[in-house]
């Protein structure tokens, strides 16, 4: 019975975040807590030659600085840095462990007080003299032929570059993706309350306590029982919070050299010190034959790295599963510079390689003659071309489809500057979206106690996605119960095992890890009502059983049916506790995507060069939809993020300091409501048998993809102007 | 941020004899500026003085009809005011152009003409800085200085001064009136700031151990014929990159008197006289606008990356004083540029 599953269900957490019941990693209190405050470095490249703390320490009410000469210790061996996200080469960032300087805003030393303001105040005492580096570098276009190749994700297929010379009609280009911060809502913070005898649990801000949990068990050499992580609510995090961060390992450090609580938070300016989406230039080239169809595809991605680890994601390669074409090559380039190392964030890879891929078809369509949507459609590929593999389901075709009808795509004049509204020129820009449809073995616990109410619980975070809503509507469906019955506990590292929040692959894991320990509740209470004396479900195979309105019930004879209060009562059980852990059955037989088909319309006033984005239509195939409402939510997200990364967004650096220039958000631009039109969400129907029971397939990255690329390709329809580096600043239209 | 005594002033009095009493210290209103200045580290006042109390919150009429307004009246206050809506919409429109709802009930009159520059090097005790450390160098002017000044720069300093209000107020000639250890004067708005020259870390002509009590605007006010445009990187909560405050007096189509004021191009508002004259007796035709913001901009220097700031402000003069002259002044709540 689906009463919940696939409705518009509110968030379950609503209520607790509006009213502030809903606590954060920096909110939780605890007896004599200490407040730590980072002091960051201010060069790029070096060592510290003295770190002098004795003016901070003659502050009445600070406790002590911590530094990489003054910590207890910490593990010397990479391994133990290496989290369940970590870059598989390189050596993990380890806060305050010596006196090297790896990026400018690394943290060199902890300030603690017995209040976040002394804290504050202190660190302004402490004396830093730095043996420079002179020979650092930040700058990826100026060291761009520093880049290596890394490993090869999609092998070539074909003669790429011949193919290419010798297409017919052939576009290549460079695009530039700047570097680009998450700047979640909430600050990154962890209270770390020392429970004695070394016992420690920590509030943290995370994607994924069972992660952080193991990291500072192996960086402390603590036992498992010795640490609790929990993070029941998160502001946010985008990717920003899937390894984990310095302040963890500083705020523990903290509580373990004082032996009392300890809660590190940075500040806004500080967070410009953690991951970023790292630089790119994305170097596409398109050919194609006379009719249109694709005959070569090349995307060489040139991105930036940190010195000290290989952060690499897909950006490269998408093509592959969109368009067929029998000639590609992909490659991925790294270039090492003097920065923090990269990390996700949303739709990582696919934001900025498929912006990069979905310009160029845009150029090349302009080239051919074509409209965009049909130059799409001529290499449409109903197969994942780098393995050869059929699709579980792919309703890329309908989305085209359905957006361009709900958008008026037909009424489109292709000629740029054909089309005005006043002072403004109009322009009608499309591109193509695709993710991954990921999951991942996550267990749930569920207690049912005779009342009728059940605790689900289950170690994955809910970043703001909303997975405690969607663990609730899953729960209720599949316990037939109201869903006011059901609470969920998430994000404690000592409840089953979940991954990190991320690749938009937690509903699908987390519904089916739900799904799977109702069904071991299901049949214990099956098995139970039919034993029952005189029992009206007597005789019925247990495999015909439904729970539904609080009752164990034959599948289509409501007429035959038990109370689970009375089944459980007749049983002399006050609870039943079920555990199940859900694997996935490997299926290597098929590709498994979400996609979508994004169109944006933009008004650019023609003398100022401001751009507005009055329309966007967002159609999206992604399977089953758990909560349209929510989902909605998502996809909306997605897409005025997409319009940041269009017009807004960039981490500026002046190279000449190694230095983020824009560290806070009232510089570095998102857009605000003033910048917000209208935005269409459709959810295209996707039936998907193969890909898992429910049909689902998570839409948490998949709603950004495209929309940057949309929003290029209506920019250069309205102005004839084709911007191939982001953001899309009016000074750039002006020329 | 450090460590700081606070005092609160009981009056007007009072608080110049607490500045004279404490070197080093700071007054403090909204603090809208400061505080953010000072969770930088940027300013480190060995005091405050608080005087968000003192009786300057009355926006009054002068007895030649203008308006006198205390330097404690809340931006949003003013803004919102009747005579402001009525007489003086040009100074409504420029404020509500700036900041946020949040911070423009907190911001005070006085206080938005004291605000800093947004120089991301200002802002940065870890880049050289000629305001924050004289004689450190200027890290802007081969630096990241897209939003920068054009106009009245030195090879000091190039910073802008962000305020919206302040252009609106340079275009009406409002009076800025100040009390200190030596009494009380007046000066014109537009002497009130000063260009960088070689002494960048002195933004105004506010002497010291002085306070600003109010501003008065003369009794004409451009009701009918204005507009404040500012152009940004995205529609609300942006410094400018340019604006405009274009203040008309029509005589048919003939201009009578004009004023054009820029913002984000300038260590202060930027007026030019010889362009008002220019306008005055002609024609409000396209060609004239074009005319007067060429003389506006005349000496306008571009750095390395801020060189549209001059096409992008000549273009927005020419709308600002278009939209002023057909009585169409850009609306402010409006998502888009009219």
């Amino acid at each position: 019975m689906n009463a919940y599953v696939g409705t518009a269900t509110s968030r379950v957490d609503g209520r607790a975040k509006v009213t502030g019941a809903a606590k954060y990693a920096g909110e939780f209190a605890a007896d004599g807590l200490a407040h730590g405050f980072v002091v960051a470095a201010t060069i790029p490249r070096g060592r510290i030659a003295r770190l002098d703390t004795s003016e901070t320490l003659k502050v009445k009410g600070v406790l002590d600085v911590l530094t990489h000469a003054h910590r207890p210790p910490l593990a010397d061996k990479d391994e133990a840095w290496k989290d369940e996200v970590a870059p598989e080469e390189g050596s993990p960032f380890r806060p305050l462990y010596d006196d090297s300087i790896k990026f400018n805003g690394q943290p060199i030393a902890l300030v603690v007080a017995e209040d976040w303001e002394t804290a504050k105040f202190a660190a302004t005492l402490v004396r830093v003299d730095y043996q420079e580096e002179q020979s650092f570098a930040t700058d990826l276009e100026a060291e761009r032929s520093k880049g290596a190749e890394v490993k090869q994700l999609h092998k070539p297929r074909g003669d790429a570059a011949r193919a290419l010379a010798g297409a017919s009609v052939r576009h290549e280009a460079d695009y530039f993706v700047p570097t680009e911060h998450h700047n979640p809502m909430e600050l990154f913070a962890t209270t770390t309350v020392w429970d004695g005898n070394g016992r420690l649990t920590v509030y943290d801000k995370t994607q994924g306590v069972q992660n952080v949990h193991k990291f500072l068990c192996s960086v402390f050499g603590k036992k498992p029982d010795d640490i609790r992580v929990l993070s029941p609510y998160v502001g946010g995090a985008f990717g920003s919070g899937l390894r984990p961060q310095y302040q963890v390992v500083l705020a523990t450090l903290a509580a373990l050299a004082l032996e009392r609580s300890v809660r590190v938070g940075l500040t806004r300016q500080q967070m410009y010190g953690l991951g970023h989406r790292p630089a790119t230039i994305e170097r596409v080239g398109l050919g194609a034959k006379p009719d249109g169809t694709l005959d070569a595809v090349t995307h060489e991605a040139t991105a930036v790295t940190s010195r000290y680890e290989d952060f690499s994601r897909n950006d490269t390669g998408w093509a592959e599963q969109l368009y067929k074409s029998p000639n590609s090559r992909f490659s991925h380039k790294l270039v090492r510079l003097d920065v923090s190392t990269p990390c996700d964030m949303r739709a990582p890879g696919a934001a900025s390689g498929v912006c990069a891929l979905e310009c160029a078809m845009d150029e090349l369509a302009v080239a051919l003659k074509l409209d965009p949507i049909e130059l799409r459609l001529k290499s449409y590929s109903d197969r994942d071309q780098s393995e050869d593999l059929p699709y579980t389901s792919k309703q890329l075709r309908e989305c085209y489809a359905r957006g361009a009808e709900a958008f008026g795509w037909s009424r489109r004049n292709p000629a740029p500057r054909s089309m005005r509204d006043g002072k403004e020129l109009v322009g009608w820009g499309m591109a193509t979206g695709v993710w991954e449809a990921l999951q991942m073995p996550v267990a749930a616990r569920i207690v049912l106690t005779a009342n009728g109410h059940a605790e689900v619980s289950c170690a994955a975070s809910d970043i703001g996605t909303g997975t405690y809503t969607i663990v609730a509507q899953v729960a209720a469906d599949a316990l037939g119960l109201p869903i006011e019955n059901i609470s969920v506990r998430l994000a404690d590292s000592t409840l089953p095992q979940a991954p990190v929040e991320g690749g938009s692959w937690m509903a699908a894991s987390s519904a089916h890890a739900v799904l799977g320990a109702a069904e071991d509740i299901r049949q214990d209470l099956a098995r139970l009502a039919s034993t029952m004396p005189a029992s009206p479900l007597g005789g019925v195979d247990a495999a015909d059983v439904i729970l539904v309105d609080g009752t164990i019930s034959k599948n289509g004879d409501k007429g035959r049916a038990v109370s689970i209060a009375d089944a459980m009562r007749y049983g002399k059980l006050e609870r039943l506790e079920k555990q199940k852990l859900n694997q996935f059955a490997e299926d290597k037989s098929h590709a498994r995507n979400t996609h979508s088909a994004v169109f944006a319309e933009v008004k650019v006033d023609e003398q100022l060069g401001v751009i507005r984005v009055t329309r966007v239509v967002s159609a999206v195939a992604a399977g089953r939809i758990l909560n349209t409402k929510t989902g909605r939510s998502q996809i909306m997200g997605g897409v005025v993020w997409g319009i940041g990364m269009a017009l807004h967004e960039e981490t500026v650096m002046d190279h000449r300091f190694g230095r983020i220039m824009n560290p806070n958000i009232a510089e570095y631009h998102i857009p605000v409501n003033a910048d917000i039109h209208d935005i269409d969400v459709i959810f295209v129907e996707e039936r998907d048998d193969r890909i898992n029971r429910l049909g689902v397939k998570g839409l948490g990255e998949i709603g950004i993809v495209g929309v940057p690329a949309a929003i290029a390709n209506a920019v250069y329809h309205a102005t004839g102007k084709r911007i191939r580096r982001f953001p899309i600043t009016l000074d750039k239209l002006l020329d | 941020m450090i460590n700081f005594q606070y005092s609160r002033a009981t009056d007007v009095a009072d608080a110049i004899l607490l500045l004279a009493a404490h070197p080093g210290a700071k007054l403090i209103a909204g603090g809208t500026n400061l505080i953010d200045l000072m969770k930088e580290n940027v300013e480190q006042p060995s005091r405050l003085i608080d005087i968000s109390r003192l009786p300057l919150r009355k926006i009054e009429e002068t007895a030649d009809g203008g308006l006198r307004i205390g330097a404690l009246v809340p931006n949003s206050d003013l803004a919102y005011h009747p005579l402001v809506e009525q007489r003086y919409p040009l100074l409504a429109s420029a404020i509500l152009a700036g900041a946020s709802a949040q911070l423009r009930n907190m911001a005070s009159v006085g206080g938005n003409l004291m605000q800093r520059t947004r120089c991301a090097y200002f802002y940065d005790t870890a880049t050289p800085c000629n305001k924050q450390t004289p004689g450190s160098g200027c890290s802007a002017i081969d630096g990241r200085n897209r939003n920068h000044a054009i106009l009245g720069t030195s090879a000091s300093c190039i910073a802008t001064n962000p305020s919206d209000m302040s252009v609106a107020l340079a275009a009406l000639g409002a009076l800025v009136h100040i009390a200190g250890p030596s009494g009380e004067r007046a000066m014109a708005l537009t002497d009130f700031h000063r260009l960088p020259g070689d002494t960048p870390h002195i933004d105004t002509d506010l002497g010291t151990g002085e306070i600003i009590t109010a501003i008065e605007l003369p009794p004409r006010g451009f009701a009918h014929n204005y507009s404040y445009l500012k152009i940004r990187d995205r529609l609300s909560y942006a410094f400018a990159l340019v604006s405009v405050a274009a203040a008309l007096e029509l005589e048919g189509d003939t201009i009578s008197e004009a004023r054009v004021a820029l913002g984000g191009v300038a260590h202060k508002p930027w007026r030019s006289l010889e362009a008002e004259t220019a306008l005055r007796g002609q024609a409000a035709t396209t060609d004239r606008f074009s005319r007067a913001a060429d003389l506006l901009l005349r000496g306008a220097t571009a750095s390395s990356h801020n060189r549209f700031k001059i096409e992008l402000a000549r273009r927005a003069i020419v709308r600002t004083l278009t939209q002023a002259a057909s009585a169409t002044p850009q609306s402010q709540a409006h998502k888009k540029i009219a």
